[in-house]
């Protein structure tokens, strides 16, 4: 068990956690990522460490709601307990001292993105970091990034904070402007990885991307997690979950990640409706008066 | 329990009634089995277990060689001849005591154990009737004990004072667990996974091995003082050597198994509907993907499906048992070889076809068809023939030309062995691996190229058996106590 010691929403769905873990956090290196199963019946999923602290012995998470184990993941406040946290799993990002590197984070991918900036930056890179999400509420980890880069620039979707438009249309006008650019790392969904990708490699910068593809056990055990670099069957747990932009199939990835869509929205309708007959129960007076008499 | 078997006791005479002659001309008493088109719906266990008089029966027929073959094929030396009598005797917690001097796991290996390659294969009654149920017998005593364990009698050995971690709770990890707590030494075992049990939790499915048997196997190697650790990736949540100079663990057994799923490099290998069977047997077995929705891990779904695994071991018999299990509407083993040449277990396989298994034997996918949508819609195959022997000394399957067809298939699944997982190697600085990348360990030691680490099973030798990981913990542990009993390397 391990155990929440805070959990807070820092955007409409989407919520931090700060979970002890001691041995995750003094292995954790920017670019790896944690396995989660959050109770007996429930399912093995990765998830983003924003951070970790190993004097504290914690680890923070971030997780958006999407599926039936994020929601319920959501629903965890502090003081609850996680039932199993492995990690930390993949091999880190390549920090070295590249010159300028332009980080990307795309919704909750900035999470992920947000440890590699910082190492960047503490690597001596020029940092410019572009984030982005649909509106203002869904930019998150915009004060921990200015912290970390030489330069942040905010993009919404609807325009209701920083720049109306997608990431990669600040990425292109750097490119226009001609900003000396060395390396991009790219994290969020996969469409915007893929037009970075496309983006970036007609201009021959070194691309990296951080990919989320299903997994079960994150140890290159079971292989469900394979995806096609040039051609070749790499596993994201063990090779990635970084790679070259350039050379991954996108296209394959969405549709492995397709696999189990029906599956995973009748999870996530029967837990709502789980979540909403609770609710009903909870609500029924004479519920309330044995709850109350309890106490 | 901790009992040290001493070698040069006097041989015990038997109080076997049966003259020696007439013992080969009792028929081998059957193991009662759940029907088969029953149990292929449902995944309660196949085999059922023999009855105290059926036990006591079949160890009438055991000869009591002078030199008995039986423990001179068994990777860790099981005492047949001893525990048989026992049962003879009606004394079953004395077999259980004496099985588990040479074997911790005598439930798991009465149940999975290849018994035709080791014990059985090696019984004096194969030449003139059918050889001795010894892995029946095995799995019946251990049952029996099971059921009537009294904790309280466990003696544990006084401790040494020494720590050793084990990386890996499957069958190579547990057994070297086990044998080292019983010489006293303190033993902590680290597993990646959320369950202890490795490939016996996440590989062998629910009907041949329930996971209630292993958790209780694994409780009583708790109640004799193993420590357990879940969800520790060795080589990422903590490094070797850091377990050695920080935790201060005086010995290592690296028993990791064999790790990344082979896939043929075919095309089409990326379609949804194309598992490993790592990934396909670990959605079932460990998470439970045959319970969705009560479980969250989901499958696809295999109702009246076409369902083909490629393969001819006991994985791949693991996972097309499975499937129909799972409802598919018609399931078959596609093999490259010929029966003869399949690794599988032969009850496996007989238990298989009972269940409408078809094998297609002789034949290899060629390519995995799209359905335009991303899913598998099918398979190009190109039947085989048989050539001369490979280095495997099986006849080698050489393709027939023209011999090409498609069949139409909703799911696939690649049963055709794994390779090293690299974490560990890439993690442990001067740790030798072989060409393969296995880790590179002495044949009798298990000794690594680093002092004090020593590793066995599947991630030294590939893809093997339970029995040979087990026999590979049981070296190990006997070369972990005499390192950590003299100091020398």
């Amino acid at each position: 068990m391990f155990k929440i010691v805070h959990a807070q929403f820092i955007a409409p769905g989407i919520k931090r956690f700060v979970i002890e873990a001691p041995r995750i956090a003094r292995k954790q290196r920017p670019g790896q990522f944690v396995i989660i199963r959050v109770n007996e019946t429930g399912e093995r999923i990765p998830l983003t460490i924003e951070k970790s602290d190993p004097e504290k012995g914690t680890v923070n998470i971030v997780v958006q709601s999407i599926g039936k184990t994020t929601n319920l993941l959501n629903s965890l406040e502090t003081g609850d307990s996680i039932l199993d946290i492995v990690g930390p799993l993949g091999k880190p990002s390549e920090i070295e001292n590249f010159g300028t590197v332009v980080v990307m984070g795309g919704g909750v991918g900035t999470a992920m993105a947000y440890p590699s900036a910082s190492a960047l930056k503490k690597a001596g890179n020029r940092v410019i970091t572009i984030i982005g999400g649909r509106n203002k509420d869904l930019v998150i980890l915009e004060k921990e990034m200015r912290e970390v880069s030489d330069t942040v620039f905010v993009t919404t979707d609807d325009g209701s904070y920083g720049d109306k438009g997608l990431v990669t249309d600040r990425l292109r006008q750097l490119i226009d402007n001609g900003t000396r650019i060395d390396e991009v790392l790219a994290v969020g969904p996969i469409p915007m990885m893929k037009a970075v990708a496309d983006m970036t490699r007609k201009e021959h910068i070194k691309t990296m991307v951080s990919l989320n593809p299903i997994m079960i056990d994150g140890t290159g055990m079971c292989g469900g997690c394979r995806v096609l670099v040039e051609g070749k069957s790499e596993f994201a747990c063990v090779d990635g979950p970084e790679f070259d932009a350039h050379r991954v199939d996108f296209a394959i990835l969405v549709q492995r990640n397709a696999m189990y869509r029906d599956a995973e929205k009748r999870s996530l309708e029967e837990y709502k409706h789980e979540v909403e007959k609770n609710k009903a129960t909870a609500a029924e007076p004479e519920v309330a008066c044995a709850l109350e008499g309890k106490k | 329990m901790s009992t040290p078997s001493t070698p040069k006791e006097p041989q015990k005479k038997s109080s076997n009634p049966i003259p020696n002659k007439e013992r080969a001309k009792m028929p081998r008493q059957h193991m009662p089995e759940a029907l088969p088109q029953i149990r292929n719906k449902q995944f309660t266990e196949v085999n059922l277990g023999y009855s105290e008089e059926l036990a006591r029966q079949e160890a009438l027929r055991c000869i009591e060689c002078a030199k008995p073959s039986c423990t001179k094929d068994c990777p860790v030396g099981v005492k047949v001849k001893e525990f048989v009598q026992l049962i003879v005797d009606g004394d079953f917690m004395g077999a259980a005591a004496k099985i588990r001097e040479d074997n911790v796991l005598p439930a798991i290996t009465g149940r999975v154990c290849p018994q035709e390659d080791h014990c059985e294969g090696a019984c004096l009654l194969c030449k003139t009737s059918e050889s001795l149920g010894i892995g029946y017998l095995e799995r019946f005593v251990a049952d029996y004990e099971q059921k009537h364990f009294d904790k309280t009698k466990i003696v544990r050995a006084p401790s040494t004072g020494k720590k050793v971690a084990i990386v890996g709770s499957g069958p190579s990890g547990l057994t070297a667990a086990g044998d080292l707590v019983q010489k006293g030494h303190q033993v902590h075992v680290f597993e990646a996974l959320h369950e202890i049990g490795g490939v016996l939790v996440y590989g062998i499915p629910e009907f041949r091995l329930p996971k209630q048997i292993i958790r209780e196997q694994v409780d009583i190697m708790r109640e004799m003082g193993v420590e357990f650790e879940t969800d520790v990736v060795v080589g990422r949540t903590v490094t070797i050597d850091e377990l050695m100079e920080e935790e201060g663990y005086d010995a290592v057994f690296i028993g990791t198994g064999a790790g990344l799923p082979q896939f043929m490099g075919i095309p089409g290998e990326h379609l949804n509907g194309v598992y490993s069977a790592n990934e396909f047997l670990t959605r079932i077995n460990l998470m439970h993907a045959y319970e969705f929705p009560k479980y969250d891990e989901p499958m696809v779904d295999f109702r009246g499906k076409n369902v083909a695994v490629i393969g001819g071991g006991n994985t791949a018999l693991d996972a097309i048992r499975s499937s129909l299990r799972l409802g598919a509407g018609h399931a078959f083993i596609l093999y490259r070889r010929s029966e003869a040449e399949m690794p599988a277990r032969i009850e496996e396989v007989k238990h298989a076809k009972e269940e409408g298994i078809e094998f297609q034997v002789l034949a290899a996918p060629l390519e995995f068809l799209d359905d335009g949508k991303g899913w598998l819609k099918g398979a190009r195959c190109q039947k085989m023939e048989l050539g001369e022997p490979d280095s495997s000394g099986r006849r080698r399957p050489v393709p027939i030309a023209g011999s090409e067809y498609e069949i139409p298939l909703a799911v696939a699944v690649m049963a055709i062995g794994t390779t090293a997982n690299p974490i560990i190697q890439t993690t442990t600085p001067g740790l030798a691996t072989t060409k393969k990348g296995y880790i590179q360990a002495d044949d009798t030691t298990q000794k690594t190229s680093r002092k004090g680490v020593f590793a066995g099973g599947d991630i030294v030798t590939g893809g093997a058996t339970v029995i040979l990981a087990m026999g590979a913990g049981r070296r190990a542990a006997k070369a972990i106590h005499d390192y950590l009993t003299n100091g020398e390397w």
